[in-house]
């Protein structure tokens, strides 16, 4: 178990120093990274002056470990934009992001599992057909479109839902504010609904056959046939036998699944008007405010892989058969 | 290679090519049984003939503006006793004309951006299964490092700096790929590596590149089909939303994905079509990728049938 832990963490610090890797040759390849670093309007003794503060004019490889440790101190320049450190910006669009991220994730997996269950015990039923039928749509629609629809239709023409905007929750938290925190909590998940959705269609789409195909297959294994020659209800056999190991490869789906997430909260915070780290990188694109760019990217990646660390820990833990 | 080892190969080698078009009926058939893929390669013809005959089909000039008509609804009246049959956007372009031009876009950005990342991620998946030992470690870490990274992230980086392109999209969707068939590839690699036909090839003295490329990769093209046919729908989407937040291919180039982005601005004036239709069209091209994927899945590895 602990060398397993322990690999896993030198995996973990191997894969954070590719990104910052990745992300260095991302500022390199358009030519001297200086340009990226000051507004248009810049003056020659400004951009000579951020060139020299940012090290740019140093040798390659000097740039680059100063740039790991600017990034290992969350230095990453001043938004052009905001003329504030661009880390603060995307820590303080961070909390609103994981709400919508949480919520989504929540979605999808929560629904996948009945979903996917029931296909499997109604295989071959029009049960069955009419799920996949709609999982196999869900994998085909871009979440930014469904989002759009959703305005369309349920916030433009039926009115139920609010078509833009976030009432906080985290974020009072954090502060300290808990009464304030929870009594804003209805309010944040009535926001959320909808681009919550839109965001955690596919993946209760993909996850959804996941679980249905790992059902049938643990359905088909021996344990099961002896648990239900031994007479157990069927209730008993699928939720007790069958569903403890068909949930298994749904674990391991939840880290990426995240990450997957984390992408199309990009896009559907745009669509949304929702505050949060997407809407800023959206923002960002568009003026080419590259310094928080590239802090969002790199703040959702470590997320992104700490979060993967995390799991495989727990599916070493709950999983017997993982002896590492 | 001269032609007696060819032939040697042919006889060694499990099926290849020798009942082509027998296989090709039964392809027909399973096709015709599963109904739905039928309807997917149809709608996938339909797409293709207006990717490469857009600009012949498309009515109007899907970049000429017209202020006096802007956001006329479908059926709407359009220049010179024209029609606006999907209606025109806010700059009086007509959108019919936009969503052909848009096939174009979508088709050669989501079948390049597999060339790419197949051609990068076959080589290297040969290469890592036939060769193993530390080339084989390097490459499998680095598409670790890749996966471990949220690809949309990574396009992201590239792109705001790269600025927006088709070559530079296809590149980026392209290498965000190539992981993906470098783990099939060397999964295969490593067990056809020890079979006998591969065995024979290396007593008859062929060299290691022949071996790999002509006896190794045509017993994997039949994973690969289905992996790039599911593959082809995702660029898809990666690249609709990749245009959605403007960093696909220039603005003068009609995309629906930006034809979805500027859609938004007209949601509140409730302005449905311009959301609607280039919305379908992603929907049914990426279903029917998904649809063929699913069935030549079935088709070719029969014992996954059994859990679906």
């Amino acid at each position: 178990m602990w060398t397993f832990i322990a690999r896993r963490l030198l995996q973990s610090v191997i894969v954070i120093f590719g990104v910052t890797l990745i992300s260095f040759v991302a500022l390199q390849i358009g030519g001297d990274p200086t340009y990226l670093f000051v507004s248009e309007r810049a003056t020659e003794e400004e951009i000579a002056m951020v060139r020299e503060a940012l090290g740019f004019d140093k040798p390659l490889h000097i740039q680059y470990l100063t740039y790991v440790a600017n990034v290992a101190q969350g230095e990453f320049g001043n938004s052009l934009s905001y003329r504030q450190p661009a880390m603060e910006i995307v820590l303080g669009a961070l909390p609103a992001t994981i709400e919508l991220t949480i919520f989504a994730l929540t979605f999808a997996i929560g629904m996948a599992i009945p979903f996917g269950v029931f296909a499997a015990l109604y295989r071959g039923t029009p049960v069955d057909g009419g799920i996949m039928t709609m999982a196999m749509f869900g994998q085909s629609v871009p979440n930014f479109w469904l989002g759009i629809m959703m305005i369309l239709f349920f916030g433009l023409y039926l009115r139920w839902f609010p078509i833009s905007g976030h009432v906080p929750f985290l974020m009072p938290l954090l502060q300290g504010e808990v009464a304030q925190a929870f009594s804003n909590l209805p309010q944040t998940l009535y926001y959320l609904i909808m681009p919550g959705i839109a965001v955690g269609f596919y993946s209760l789409s993909r996850n959804a056959r996941l679980v249905r195909s790992s059902m049938l297959e643990v359905l088909g294994q021996d344990y099961v046939r002896t648990a239900r020659s031994k007479g157990l209800t069927e209730r008993s056999v699928v939720v007790h036998h069958a569903l403890r190991n068909a949930w298994l490869p749904v674990v391991t789906m939840v880290g990426l699944e995240f990450g997957f997430l984390l992408g199309g909260v990009v896009v559907i915070e745009t669509v949304f008007s929702y505050p949060g780290i997407g809407r800023l990188v959206f923002n960002s694109i568009n003026q080419r405010d590259i310094p928080v760019v590239q802090a969002a990217v790199i703040v959702l990646s470590l997320i992104f892989i700490a979060l993967n660390l995390l799991v495989d820990l727990v599916y070493a833990k709950i999983d017997p058969r993982v002896k590492l | 290679m001269s032609d007696v080892t060819t032939d040697g190969l042919t006889t060694l080698a499990p099926e290849r090519g020798s009942n082509f078009g027998r296989e090709l009926r039964r392809a027909g058939r399973s096709m015709v049984a599963a109904k739905w893929p039928v309807l997917a390669l149809l709608i996938l013809l339909v797409v293709a003939i207006v990717a490469i005959f857009g600009p012949m089909l498309a009515p109007l000039d899907p970049n000429r503006q017209n202020i006096m008509l802007r956001l006329a609804e479908p059926l709407g009246e359009g220049p010179r006793g024209a029609t606006f049959w999907l209606g025109s956007d806010a700059l009086g372009r007509d959108v019919l004309s936009r969503l052909l031009y848009g096939a174009r876009i979508s088709l050669l950005v989501g079948i390049c951006a597999i060339a790419v990342g197949g051609t990068i991620g076959v080589v290297a998946g040969l290469v890592s299964g036939y060769f193993g030992g530390w080339v084989d470690d390097v490459i499998m870490r680095l598409g670790d490092i890749q996966l471990a990274f949220p690809f949309i992230l990574l396009a992201i980086m590239f792109l705001v700096v790269l600025g927006p392109g088709v070559m530079n999209l296809i590149l980026v969707l392209g290498i965000g790929q190539w992981v993906t068939y470098a783990r099939i590839v060397r999964g295969q690699t490593l067990s056809l590596r020890e079979k006998e036909f591969v065995e024979a090839a290396r007593a008859l003295g062929d060299s290691t590149t022949s071996i790999i490329f002509r006896t190794i990769l045509p017993n994997i093209v039949a994973p690969l089909t289905v992996i790039a046919s599911f593959n082809v729908a995702s660029v898809i989407l990666a690249e609709a939303a990749l245009s959605f937040l403007g960093l696909g291919v220039p603005p003068s180039v009609p995309t629906w994905g930006s034809m979805l982005a500027e859609s938004r601005e007209q949601l509140i004036a409730n302005k449905w079509w311009l959301a609607i239709f280039p919305g379908l069209a992603i929907v049914l091209t990426v279903l029917s990728f998904n649809i063929i994927g699913d069935w030549l899945r079935d088709f070719l590895d029969p014992r996954l049938k059994e859990r679906r």
